[in-house]
């Protein structure tokens, strides 16, 4: 080997590691800055906003078909509204609650939520919901919860500021 | 999905980014043997299979249960670890020269082992990713994790099994193998750690009195710090390890920070920190010594003797410079350990200063990406757990460059992902196995609300 292959093989290693580097930070660049977000189809607010000043078109992401009625056993709970959404836990055979105590399978750190606030849970193959006394209340889509009410896929079950529903 | 969607798939920007780290961890393995032995080393091909295969089964695992972790930090992790594997093997071909030279018997060579080791660790961070499919599970272990966690730190003490090696009672010896506890020990310690402070941080973070500006805790909320500062102070004393004690306690010290925001624990922790290392230094010899060695490397007497290995790391990094004596090319066997705790000196030597910078970024980035994790997940529990493991990684990492620079005292912690040594990099593994199982959740885009929600009213009375 000559000297001369061996400093260009030495500097041609450092060379790449930097490129290493540099490619790895531009990756993480975008998220310094925040990426793109195509604006999210939710009824009115979505309706309204490519029309009032959004020049450039939007491909829109067909919006997900509502789980609405459709028969079937619920796999997961999703926390789709507040400080958790996103969240989400696989179903099993026992209950899930919420509340503000550590407890709870899902601890919703919220003013208007009570430390034993609902109680999701099967029976015969159906998904109910429960308010275990709370001072807020529980709504399964408009109405208040009162006793255990059935919930169907999709219905959203609202707990201070945070919604959670059943998904398939 | 489109062009552009498929591109903006994390798992595929880690595709091409782990293609590359394997890239440069076969540039890296095939320059030392052109240096070496002037030609291409034989089982060169092999290798890089061996390794490719490791890392693709981390990668597709990811694909399938952990589909939005954070991309940057499996290639950079196999980096790391390809290129320490490049560098142990180039310490073995030195070992082997000496020996020839000397016409004795050469030592057992370090790489093949090392590379068992990762097998191992990658096989982990594959169980752990399956069998962990919510992180917020381990926080049931909390109390099993911190049994499991005192019992591995104590499991070298036990006579029979630990065993010393170089005055440090950090071993244990199973059936031919030896294994360091203490590295597993500190995940489960994370874990405890994490899942205690959520439980009781408003109650640390609260309940205080203010004195010259600055919240103080009450006395009796005190104890959780007291026990892990006696607790660190008791492996110093009798394991006579000094890198697990301060990454212990600095670690627990951390986290008490992110989980209070008070700004009192990191002030009452930097001074039982300074109390606990005085007494250390004023009663332990062994720690005397390497407090001397650190602030008298250069002695005439100690240059010789304790110091020696200290002093000629010095010089390796020095003889390397800005742009290194290039792998393969320069002396760091000299150095005694060069493989686990000097492996930052056989860097400096060989890369020069450029390329341990590149290292230490690399270091930096997955320390980032972790912190950046533990701000974006939304559970507490998550945040502290990531925030805990990206900053004991960071902790370690200043230790040992701190320590070989002669920045701090050496300490004797091992270099992530780098060093020689089984334990270190299966324990990493599983850390950064965990790492990314909390950026999968925290990255996982949120699911659209249902449309009928949005007319939905409501009343919210507030007591």
């Amino acid at each position: 080997m000559s000297e001369l292959t061996l400093t260009i093989i030495r500097l041609g290693f450092l060379a790449v590691l930097w490129l290493f580097v540099i490619t790895a930070v531009s990756v993480m660049r975008s998220d310094l800055f925040g990426r793109r977000v195509a604006p999210r189809p939710s009824g009115k607010k979505a309706a309204a906003a490519p029309t009032a000043k959004n020049a450039r078109p939007v491909k829109e992401a067909k919006p997900p078909k509502p789980a609405k009625g459709k028969r079937g056993v619920p796999s997961s709970l999703v926390v789709t509204q507040g400080a958790l959404s996103g969240t989400t836990v696989r179903l099993a055979e026992s209950a899930v609650t919420l509340g503000r105590s550590q407890d709870s399978t899902i601890v919703l750190d919220d003013d208007y939520v009570s430390s034993r606030h609902a109680r999701v849970f099967p029976r015969d193959g159906q998904w109910f919901v429960e308010d275990l006394g709370s001072t807020n209340g529980t709504y399964l889509d408009r109405t208040k919860v009162s006793g255990a009410m059935p919930v169907k896929i999709g219905m959203p079950i609202r707990i201070g500021k945070t919604v959670v529903e059943l998904r398939k | 999905m489109n062009a552009a969607a498929r591109l903006r798939n994390p798992r595929n920007v880690e595709l091409g980014m782990l293609v590359f780290s394997l890239v440069i961890a076969m540039a890296a393995y095939a320059s030392v043997g052109l240096a070496h032995d002037g030609q291409l080393p034989a089982g060169m091909v092999g290798y890089g299979a061996g390794l490719g295969v490791l890392f693709l089964a981390a990668h597709l695992t990811l694909r399938r249960f952990a589909r939005d972790a954070d991309p940057v930090l499996l290639p950079s992790v196999t980096l790391i670890n390809g290129l320490g594997l490049a560098i142990i093997h180039r310490l073995d071909l030195a070992a082997a020269d000496r020996a020839t030279r000397l016409g004795i018997d050469a030592p057992s060579a370090a790489a093949p082992p090392q590379l068992t080791w990762t097998a191992v660790g990658v096989i982990l961070f594959v169980v752990v990713l399956v069998g962990v499919r919510d992180h917020r599970v381990l926080q049931r272990f909390t109390y099993t994790a911190m049994l499991a966690g005192l019992g591995l730190l104590l499991l070298p003490l036990v006579p029979g099994i630990g065993t010393t090696i170089n005055g440090a009672r950090i071993w244990i010896r199973v059936a031919g193998f030896s294994f360091q506890p203490g590295e597993l020990a500190k995940i489960c310690l994370l874990v405890f750690f994490a899942g205690y402070l959520v439980v009781k941080r408003d109650v640390l973070a609260l309940a205080s009195r203010r004195v010259a500006g600055v919240d103080l805790p009450r006395a009796r909320d005190l104890g959780p710090i007291l026990v892990a500062w006696a607790a660190s102070l008791a492996v110093l004393v009798f394991e006579r390890d000094l890198g697990t004690s301060l990454l212990f306690f600095g670690v627990f010290v951390a986290l008490l920070y992110v989980a209070t925001e008070r700004l009192s624990w990191l002030l009452i922790g930097l001074g039982l920190f300074a109390s606990g290392s005085f007494v250390a230094w004023s009663l332990f010899s062994h720690v005397q010594d390497r407090v001397d060695i650190w602030l008298h490397a250069f002695a005439p007497d100690n240059v010789g003797d304790s110091s020696y290995q200290l002093v000629q790391g010095l010089f390796g990094m020095g003889t390397g410079g800005i742009l290194g004596k290039g792998l393969g090319q320069g002396r760091p066997d000299i150095v005694p350990y060069a493989n686990t705790d000097f492996i930052i000196a056989a860097v400096g030597e060989e890369l020069g200063l450029t390329g341990l910078m590149a290292l230490l970024v690399i270091y930096g980035i997955i320390v980032q990406r972790g912190l950046r994790t533990s701000i974006a997940v939304r559970d507490a529990f998550g945040k502290l757990l990531a925030a805990g493991l990206a900053f004991s990684l960071a902790l370690q990492v200043f230790v040992v460059v701190g320590g070989v620079t002669r920045l701090i005292p050496l300490t004797g912690l091992t270099m992530p992902f780098l060093s020689y040594g089984g334990s270190s990099l299966v324990s990493n593994w599983v850390l950064i196995a965990l790492l990314l199982r909390i950026s999968d959740a925290a990255r996982r885009p949120a699911p659209t609300p249902s449309a009928s929600l949005q007319d939905a009213r409501t009343q919210v009375v507030r007591l």
